[in-house]
């Protein structure tokens, strides 16, 4: 049972980071908050990854200058890390962008809760369905 | 270090077809930014992506009999290089997008000219060709994790891209925060599903993969690599349940990329769902243990009424439109439910005709747009009599939206309803049928307003500028050329979809570690 | 804006270290960790530390906003660039052992540091953009007001 939990602490860990991140995108009504969230939800994955890569005892794996490598020397799986520099940089992009878009919309709305936004909405459709009028029902 | 010479023979143009396709356009996108100056952009954009679409043809042409491409990024030999490989399917997917991109392009220097202004024109084709870069990448590719990476090239352009509907509604700002909150926890669940598939297998490159899960067979690692690419993948193709972010995306976003959008991104992650349910996982495996059916079936036929309904009830064309796209992935996954390669005929079919529908109808949108200042049926009254070339299109676009015999639409529609019933499950033709119904309604509304009404007090007749009229009539005549020459597009989802219920040619694999 | 003048004159000493530093990593990429990403976040640094600290007025002066849009572009022509050289000598794309074919490990270490060198430049180039992009907006509220 020990060996469990305690084998599977990367996995555990992930888990955690992971919900916790969905959660608050999910929970939070701030903008910034929930780009926070996605943050957190995405640097769960980057552990996943790196965790893979491990091997027990491993070192980094970068040979010596004059390539006359060691047989006996393992080398920790470098693939993991390349994969999740790539993640990295996308998710970098992503949060900038997400925040960039944040900056926007709190200079066209005045305000980055998700309510206040949804009640601005709100009322810009009602107003288009009182001055767009027609018979039929349903929202604009 | 020994010097080694090797032997090499050069590669001609011909060979480097499948990388030119990417590359193209990916050095584009940085030359518009050099260059900094809008004409400039437009006609980079333009010939890059029209040699885009070239280079697609070219491919196209080389695979149609079943055998694929396969070309080594750098080089190196996969499965541990990259590859790009090129079949069947994904040539006819690059046919698709990279003719859409060509054809949006002139349209879209009219009608972004007076959507967006000017000083973002430069980035915007910037970001229109990064996006189509991303688009082919994914597509071409082989490799599990570079799907990924070019899943987001695209991604991240097209948020950028719908946030510039911003100038005529502020509303596309928080459509674009949707779609990218939605669209980065889909493309961070594929991630992850693609570290169980890598923690299972080994390797990243699909062929090999697959081979080494026939190999292994089931354990839990691939299952639960399968849900985080089942779901991730769902929440970019908008499958009913996760479709939340469409709607608003499609109706703020600006005409020209509502429109590229519409037509290309939502297939193309169709098709890394068959791509991977088919192509890496083993299909017996998922359909029979997993019991995919019951999960498919049902998400498309309910995405087929109950986006129909709402559809009904909208009262902006755009809107409406939006709400359709999402009926029509119901189709696309109704094909996928059938497991048959009738189905998955009439899914690969039905990509390409509604795609091209798909575009004229919201080339339309902006045609009318253009004049009128907002999609909303009230300030569409009677342009069948102001813009009778621009209506005439829109209704023959509605046409194969519905599906009427000597469209496109009725063509994939037609498979679709062999498939039901070849399996013999005839409920689920007339259910198809009654759906095709509700397009009716909602297709007639549109054209009520276009010609059954009177138009506004003093409106003069006036047609939308050339550029965009002819490629609105270059999608609206493809409808009706393909509607009436199935053959052509059936014939190659065929050839398609054997592909992908044959398994792939596995590839040589590594000796031990 | 006489006072902070620790964090001045400290600022104008690191900032030349940091740009040292980030080409250490840079060409030094190849036989220890690092590369144009790292190199590039920390070129990037220096030229944020010194307009939080200067104001942006000083560091738009040193790399305008317009230049600093071309050099994200050039860092990704740089690297396609490399591509498309090994393209037109009948190889790969990318495949850099086209540069000196006659012994392809040369040809891929030439590569490998001009791709990093495209890297670098845009890395450097989106950091600081997004800087820009971020610190140029009007405020909301003067320093003053708070």
């Amino acid at each position: 049972m020990w060996e469990f939990i305690v084998g599977h602490l990367n996995y555990w860990l992930f888990c955690v980071l992971m919900m916790t991140g969905l959660y608050i995108v999910v929970a939070r009504g701030n903008l910034v908050k929930k780009i926070v969230g996605l943050n957190i939800f995405q640097t769960a994955v980057f552990m996943l990854y790196i965790s893979m890569g491990k091997i027990a005892g491993g070192t980094a794996p970068i040979f010596p200058t004059d390539m006359n490598v060691d047989p006996n020397v393992v080398y920790s799986n470098p693939l993991p890390h390349v994969l999740i520099l790539t993640a990295i940089v996308v998710g970098i992009a992503t949060t900038s962008l997400g925040l960039a878009l944040v900056v926007r919309i709190r200079e066209e709305y005045d305000t980055i809760e998700e309510e206040d936004i949804l009640h601005i909405e709100r009322d810009i459709v009602t107003a288009e369905n009182q001055s767009h009028g027609g018979a039929m029902g349903g929202r604009a | 270090m020994a010097t080694s010479e090797i032997q090499h023979t050069a590669l001609t143009l011909h060979d480097q077809l499948p990388i030119l396709q990417v590359a193209i356009p990916l050095l584009a996108a940085p030359l518009c930014v050099l260059v900094g100056q809008r004409h400039a952009a437009w006609w980079i954009a333009f010939i890059s992506s029209f040699a885009a679409f070239v280079i697609s043809c070219l491919l196209l042409v080389q695979v149609t009999d079943g055998s694929y491409i396969s070309y080594e990024i750098g080089g190196w030999a996969p499965p541990l290089g990259i590859e790009y490989r090129v079949d069947a399917l994904n040539a006819f997917m690059l046919f698709l997008v990279s003719g859409i991109a060509t054809l949006i392009l002139p349209f879209a220097s009219a009608s972004i000219g007076q959507e967006v202004p000017e000083r973002n024109h430069t980035l915007l084709y910037s970001c229109f060709l990064l996006c189509l870069t991303g688009l082919l990448g994914v597509l071409i590719t082989g490799d599990a994790f570079n799907v990924f990476v070019f899943l987001e090239i695209s991604s991240l352009s097209t948020y950028v891209l719908v946030a510039q509907g911003a100038y005529r509604d502020k509303r596309a700002l928080t459509a674009a925060y949707d779609y990218l909150i939605m669209g980065t926890i889909g493309a961070t669940f594929f991630v992850i599903g693609l570290g169980f598939l890598y923690m299972a297998t080994g390797t990243l490159n699909m062929a090999d993969i697959a081979a080494r899960i026939a190999e292994q067979g089931d354990n839990r690692t691939v299952r639960a690599a399968f849900a985080f690419i089942l779901v991730g993948m769902g929440l970019k193709v908008a499958i009913y349940p996760l479709h939340h972010w469409l709607p608003n995306a499609y109706t703020f976003a600006p005409s020209a990329i509502t429109a590229f959008l519409a037509a290309t991104a939502t297939k193309v992650a169709i098709y890394v769902w068959l791509r991977f349910m088919f192509g890496v996982f083993r299909p017996d495996f998922l359909f029979d243990v997993y019991t995919l059916q019951f999960i498919i079936l049902p998400f498309g036929l309910i995405a087929m009424f109950a986006a129909s309904f709402v559809a009904i009830f909208q009262r902006d064309f755009k809107r409406m439109l939006a709400y359709s796209s999402i009926a029509q992935i119901g189709y696309m996954l109704l094909g996928i439910g059938l497991i048959s390669a009738t189905g998955l005929t009439a899914t690969i079919s039905h990509l390409f005709n509604h795609g091209i529908t798909k575009a004229a109808l919201f080339m339309g949108v902006g045609a009318l747009v253009f004049y009128s200042g907002s999609s909303f049926y009230d300030r569409l009254e009677g342009r069948g009599r102001t813009m009778p070339w621009t209506s005439a299109a829109i209704v023959i676009g509605g046409l194969s939206l519905i599906g009427v015999p000597g469209t496109a639409g009725f063509v994939s529609k037609w498979v679709l309803v062999q498939a039901a019933f070849e399996k013999g499950w005839w409920p689920i033709a007339a259910l198809i049928v009654a759906s095709s119904l509700l397009a009716v309604i909602y297709v007639w509304r549109v054209i009520e307003t276009l010609y059954l009404t009177a138009p506004a007090e003093g409106a003069a007749r006036r047609e939308a500028p050339l550029p965009m009229l002819i490629p609105l009539w270059i999608a609206a005549l493809s409808c009706i050329y393909f509607g009436f020459d199935g053959v052509f597009v059936v014939d190659i989802a065929r050839t398609a979809a054997e592909g992908l219920l044959t398994s792939p040619t596995p590839l040589p694999l590594l000796e031990g570690n | 804006m006489r006072h902070h003048l620790i964090l001045r004159v400290i600022v104008k000493l690191l900032v030349s270290t940091m740009i040292l530093y980030a080409l250490y990593v840079q060409f030094h990429g190849d036989y220890s960790p690092g590369g144009g990403f790292q190199a590039g976040v920390i070129m990037a640094v220096a030229f944020i530390i010194y307009g939080i600290v200067f104001g942006l007025r000083k560091v738009h002066a040193v790399l305008p906003p317009w230049l600093v849009h071309k050099l994200v572009a050039l860092g990704v022509l740089v690297y396609g660039g490399t591509g498309v050289v090994n393209m037109l000598q009948g190889y790969e794309f990318l495949n850099y052992g086209s540069l000196t074919p006659h012994h392809p490990e040369h040809g891929q270490h030439w590569g490998i540091l001009a791709v990093e060198a495209g890297v670098g430049i845009t890395v450097t180039g989106v950091m600081i953009a997004i800087y820009y992009a971020f610190a140029a907006r009007p405020p909301r509220m003067s320093d003053e007001e708070w």
